[in-house]
C-alpha cells in the first residue's frame, strides 16, 4: 500500500498546477507508470477516490500511460525490450545492461476547466 | 477544456527529503546503510552480526522498520542502546519506509556521537526500492532458502544495490541455489555490485562483509569534509 502517499503527491502536484492555471475543476489527470516502477495503477485509482474527495480533482479520469522496460547493451549499445527473465542482448548475446526505460512515475499532463 | 504540461516526477518530494537527510547525516558525521531485503532473508541477524564485529570501533546506532511489531528492535537493543522503531502498520503513507519517517527518526539519534547508521527496511524486495531514505549505500539480503532466481524477478532493487549479501550459505548441501548462476544474473545489472556469501548463523563471511563496509565508510570520509574520523582510536 505504498500507493496512497505517491497518490497523496500526485494530488499535491495537480491541485498545484490547477491553481497556478486558474482552473476550477481538473477532469483528467495522464499518468506515465513504468513497467518496472513498483507501482499499481488500480491501487493509485482506488486511492486516488479517496483522496481527491471533496477537491477540484475529485472525479477526474485517470489515464495510465505504462512505459515499458527498456534495457541498454553496454557493449553495442542496442536498445532492446526485454523478454520475460531475459536481459540478454539480442544483437551481441552481451550479459552487461544497464535499465534505460520502465522507471518512469511522473504525471504527464492534464485537462482542466 | 484547456490542457496542461505538468511533467513532474511524483518522488520527488520524498527524494528531496532524503537528500535533507543524507546532509544531516554527512553534518554529524554518519554513514548509513539501507539494507532490504526479502522477509526472513537475515536482516536483522546480519545487523546483530554487525554490531558484534565493529561495536567496539564505533558507535553504531539501527532504525527498524517493520509493518508490525517491535520483535526486531528488541533483539537489536540488547546489543546498543541507539535503537528508533518505525512501525508502518500506524502510518497512513506507506508500507515501506520513506524519506519522511527516517527524518523523523533521526531527530530521536544522538546523531554527533553515531559512526554508523543502519536502517533495516520492511521486508519486500518491490516497494522500498523505490523510496531512497537519504543512505550512502544500499544492501540486499537475499537467502539460500529464496532460491536463485531473485535478482531476475525483482531486478530494480538488485540493479540499484551497492553490495548484495547472500545468507545462509550453510544451507547450500539442502536446497536447490545456484550461486554462480545468482552471481552471473546478478552482474548483467549491476557490473560493479559487491557479492558477499555469509550465514549470519555460522558466522562465516561476515569478516568480509564488515571489511567491506568500513571501506565504504572511509572512502564516503575521505570525499565528504563532513564526515570526520568516525572510527574510535583513529581520532
Amino acid at each position: 500500500m505504498h500507493e496512497f502517499g505517491v497518490t497523496e503527491s500526485i494530488v499535491s502536484i495537480v491541485l498545484s498546477k490547477a491553481k497556478e492555471a486558474r482552473a476550477h475543476r481538473i477532469t483528467e489527470i495522464n499518468l506515465v507508470v513504468g513497467e518496472l516502477s513498483g507501482f499499481v495503477p488500480d491501487c493509485i485509482q482506488f486511492y486516488f477516490d479517496f483522496v481527491s474527495k471533496d477537491s477540484i480533482a475529485e472525479g477526474a479520469t485517470l489515464r495510465f500511460e505504462l512505459a515499458p522496460a527498456e534495457i541498454r547493451c553496454r557493449n553495442c549499445g542496442t536498445i532492446f525490450h526485454p523478454q520475460d527473465t531475459s536481459w540478454n542482448c539480442p544483437k551481441c548475446q552481451g550479459q552487461n545492461v544497464e535499465m534505460t526505460g520502465g522507471r518512469e512515475l511522473y504525471v504527464r499532463s492534464m485537462e482542466v476547466e | 477544456m484547456k490542457k496542461i504540461e505538468v511533467v513532474q516526477n511524483i518522488l520527488k518530494a520524498n527524494d528531496y527529503i532524503a537528500a535533507q537527510n543524507q546532509q544531516l547525516l554527512n553534518e554529524n558525521g554518519v554513514f548509513a546503510i539501507n539494507i532490504m531485503s526479502a522477509p526472513g532473508a537475515g536482516k536483522t541477524s546480519l545487523i546483530l552480526q554487525t554490531i558484534a564485529r565493529l561495536k567496539n570501533k564505533l558507535r553504531i546506532a539501527v532504525i527498524e522498520g517493520d509493518v508490525a511489531s517491535t520483535l526486531d528492535s528488541e533483539r537489536v537493543r540488547s546489543e546498543v542502546t541507539d535503537v528508533v522503531q518505525i512501525t508502518t502498520r500506524n502510518m497512513s503513507e506507506s508500507c515501506t519506509l520513506i524519506a519522511n519517517m527516517v527524518s523523523r527518526a533521526l531527530e530521536r539519534m544522538p546523531l554527533r556521537d553515531v559512526a554508523l547508521l543502519l536502517i533495516e527496511n520492511v521486508g519486500n524486495l518491490i516497494c522500498p526500492s523505490e523510496f531512497a531514505l537519504g543512505e550512502h549505500r544500499r544492501v540486499v539480503v537475499s537467502s539460500l532458502p529464496e532460491g536463485d532466481d531473485k535478482p531476475m524477478k525483482y531486478p530494480v532493487i538488485f540493479a540499484d544495490a551497492d553490495a548484495v549479501v547472500i545468507n545462509k550459505v550453510d544451507f547450500l548441501p539442502y536446497v536447490e541455489f545456484d550461486i554462480s548462476s545468482f552471481q552471473n544474473a546478478l552482474r548483467v545489472l549491476n557490473p560493479k555490485v559487491a557479492i558477499f556469501q555469509v550465514s549470519c548463523k555460522t558466522g562465516i563471511g561476515i569478516e568480509n562483509w564488515c571489511s567491506w563496509l568500513l571501506t565504504e565508510l572511509e572512502a564516503s570520509r575521505q570525499r565528504s569534509p563532513h564526515l570526520t574520523s568516525p572510527l574510535k582510536g583513529e581520532e
